[in-house]
């Protein structure tokens, strides 16, 4: 077999704790191979070394915040064959998209000593806002087998095993007691993406939903659950209003919660 | 209830002596000597699994003694909340049953069929190899009996007989229970599938616990099982035991926390498709499959092929799914049960009336797992009446589409 070239990938970062890209790093094992397989050729958290673009697959990483990241967004975009957008800052816009909420000017005068300087977008928005993606890997933080399971796939050319039903088919699976049924814990999973191996109910906490919705969330009657167990409207605001405030069933479901109480 | 499996393959006989027993017979064991039919199960090398708690809830899981069973632990159940209690006795079987069933011994959450390895320009499959290690199911109660023989029926008839299933249900011991108190969400009697174990068990036991002695009337099921019971210390049944012990049987069969009326609920369902009711639950429901997942029938799994980095070595596995999915009815272009409607009445349907078309019996056993670890507590059994309080007449409830969307 002649000797093909290797695809070429690049890791980029947009406004994000770099926690997501670091999960390529904690591969360890896997990390070895990988370099066999594919030239990493743009990764600044890695290496300095940098190989000049078009690339085979980009992994991008954060939200889009700024109006010089949203520019860039296209010119990444415009040097890869496939874009993958990883965790929940580039797929949901992140904990930063509490701004959406309330107007960022607020937030700038509180922060910063010279609001000035600071040059930032209304919104955090998700990448898939700005341009076409190939597929979104979720999880505040990802979840690196999964991470692993994409790399291979586009590799081999074939769909990753990633399922979009809830957190509860992994925590059947896996044999953990439903912490809500049995210790009236209130808890996410029915209405959460799956990917995370159902990690907090497994310890006997309630999901609080770092993958976002998953593909049918019925967030109403989850809430009225949740209602049911005790929790409060400002309880309920808080709880869809984290890494994936702005995915859309949390974010309306958030305000629903939020209007009750200013309702009284 | 017939079990077409060769049982001449279990451990090998002992010898017969004039001690050895018949199917049917029963048998008187003490409390205090349950551990003897552990050791005997462990003697002929079989693995025992049964009930213990973990993570408040009794659960199934490997034991070693009568000592790590949920001694003095009872629950309540209603649906979507399930909470452990202290009995005010010592009793070993006092609970109904909990969030897993045998299926997951059975019919495993995800087992690997078989993997791939890259030779030169061709590949090479190795099929995953039957497991033949012997387990003892401890405590199994007649609900999970009758599940496990309609799971024989999807696994083992036909043409497409699953290896490694009919491996661990060949090399399975049944030690069956039978109940002595209903849970709030049973209603297996409805069903017609308890609380008396009447077939598919090796042995039976009937725990009665009385303010001064705690004994089991034991009955034996199979060959193996008579002989393991001669082996203990036991003796024969006195008339009063045998009546303690059919009294605890009749009581939990009063007991039964929820009723369902089964009078021609085929017809009923598929008279109904079109009934407003579906819209009613499927407004409620979460989709999540946790019904699915805890259902002792439910057997539906999907495949995922998974390769290495290096593109050398590949596995299919195959794992547990739910109709609940949208993936699951995905073919070319999109779900076929795109609606949360759609797949609730997918299932309950295929629960209570395509099952008979499809095996010949109902998929329910009237366990309750499904109302209980239901989140939202939807209740299949009141789903039913509110369907058979109002039903429509045959001729005004056209399907949708041929796939009941509408």
């Amino acid at each position: 077999m002649a000797k093909k070239q290797k695809p070429k990938l690049a890791v980029w970062k947009f406004a994000s704790c770099d926690g997501c890209q670091l999960s390529l790093l904690d591969c360890e094992d896997q990390l070895l191979p990988l370099t066999e397989r594919i030239d990493i050729a743009n990764f600044p958290e890695a290496s300095r070394a940098v190989v000049k673009g078009p690339y085979d697959l980009s992994l991008v990483e954060g939200s889009i915040s700024t109006p010089h990241d949203a520019e860039r967004i296209h010119q990444v975009r415009r040097a890869s064959k496939f874009l993958v957008t990883i965790g929940a800052c580039a797929t949901a816009g992140g904990i930063q998209a509490l701004r959406n909420f309330i107007d960022v000017k607020d937030f700038i005068s509180i922060v910063y000593a010279t609001p000035a300087y600071i040059d930032t977008l209304k919104k955090s928005t998700p990448i898939a806002e700005h341009i076409r993606v190939d597929f979104e890997l979720r999880g505040c933080p990802i979840n690196k087998e999964q991470l692993v399971e994409v790399v291979s796939a586009f590799l081999q050319g074939r769909k990753p095993n990633v399922r979009p039903h809830s957190v509860c088919m992994e925590c059947k699976r896996r044999g953990a007691v439903c912490v809500m049924v049995a210790h009236g814990t209130p808890c996410l999973g029915p209405v959460t993406h799956a990917g995370c191996g159902a990690l907090c109910p497994a310890y006997h906490r309630g999901c609080y939903g770092c993958f976002g919705p998953m593909e049918t969330p019925n967030t109403r009657e989850m809430s009225a659950a949740w209602e049911r167990l005790g929790v409060k409207q400002k309880d309920l605001v808080q709880i869809y209003r984290s890494f994936n405030a702005y995915a859309e069933p949390f974010y309306s479901e958030s305000r629903i919660h939020e209007s009750k109480i200013h309702q009284g | 209830m017939n079990f077409p499996l060769n049982r001449a393959m279990m451990a090998p006989r002992g010898s017969v002596t004039e001690t050895a027993l018949k199917v049917g017979t029963l048998r008187m064991l003490e409390g205090a000597s349950l551990d003897r039919l552990f050791g005997a199960l462990s003697k002929r090398g079989y693995r025992l699994l049964g009930p213990a708690v973990r993570e408040g809830a009794i659960v199934f899981d490997e034991i070693n003694s009568a000592a790590d069973l949920p001694a003095g632990w009872t629950d309540e159940q209603e649906g979507g909340t399930y909470r452990l209690k202290k009995r005010s006795d010592d009793a070993l079987f006092g609970y109904a049953v909990g969030p897993h069933s045998w299926k997951k011994f059975l019919h495993p959450p995800a087992e690997r069929l078989w993997q791939a390895d890259r030779k030169g320009k061709t590949f090479e499959v190795t099929e995953e190899k039957p497991d033949t290690q012997k387990t003892a199911f401890i405590g199994v109660r007649s609900c999970d009996l009758h599940a496990i023989a309609i799971q024989d029926k999807v696994f083992l008839n036909g043409y497409y007989v699953d290896p490694l299933y009919k491996a661990r249900r060949e090399h399975a011991f049944i030690v069956a229970v039978n109940c002595g108190q209903a849970g709030g969400t049973c209603f297996c009697v409805s069903m017609g599938a308890g609380p008396k174990a009447a077939a598919g068990f090796d042995l039976a036991l009937t725990e009665v616990c009385e303010p001064e002695r705690h004994y089991f009337v034991v009955e034996a099921g199979t060959d193996l099982g008579a002989e393991i019971l001669a082996e203990l210390p036991g003796r024969e049944v006195e008339g009063r035991e045998k009546a303690a012990a059919e009294d605890t049987v009749a009581s939990a069969a009063q007991q039964m926390g929820r009723y369902m009326d089964t009078t021609n609920i085929k017809e009923l369902l598929y008279q109904n498709y079109a009934h407003p009711r579906w819209d009613t639950v499927a407004a409620r429901c979460l989709t999540c499959a946790n019904c699915t997942m805890v259902c002792p029938t439910c057997f539906c799994t999907t495949v995922e092929d998974v390769t290495d980095l290096q593109g050398e070595h590949a596995e299919r596995w195959q794992k547990w799914d739910s109709c609940f999915t949208k993936d699951f009815s995905y073919i070319h272009g999109g779900s076929i049960r795109a609606t949360s409607k759609a797949r609730y009445r997918q299932w309950m349907t295929h629960k209570l009336a395509t099952w008979f078309d499809q095996f010949g019996t109902s998929g329910c056993v009237g366990c309750g797992r499904c109302i209980t670890w239901c989140p939202v507590a939807i209740d299949i059994t009141e789903e039913v009446r509110a369907i058979r309080q109002a039903p429509q007449s045959p001729k005004s409830s056209p399907v949708g589409d041929k796939y009941g969307n509408s």
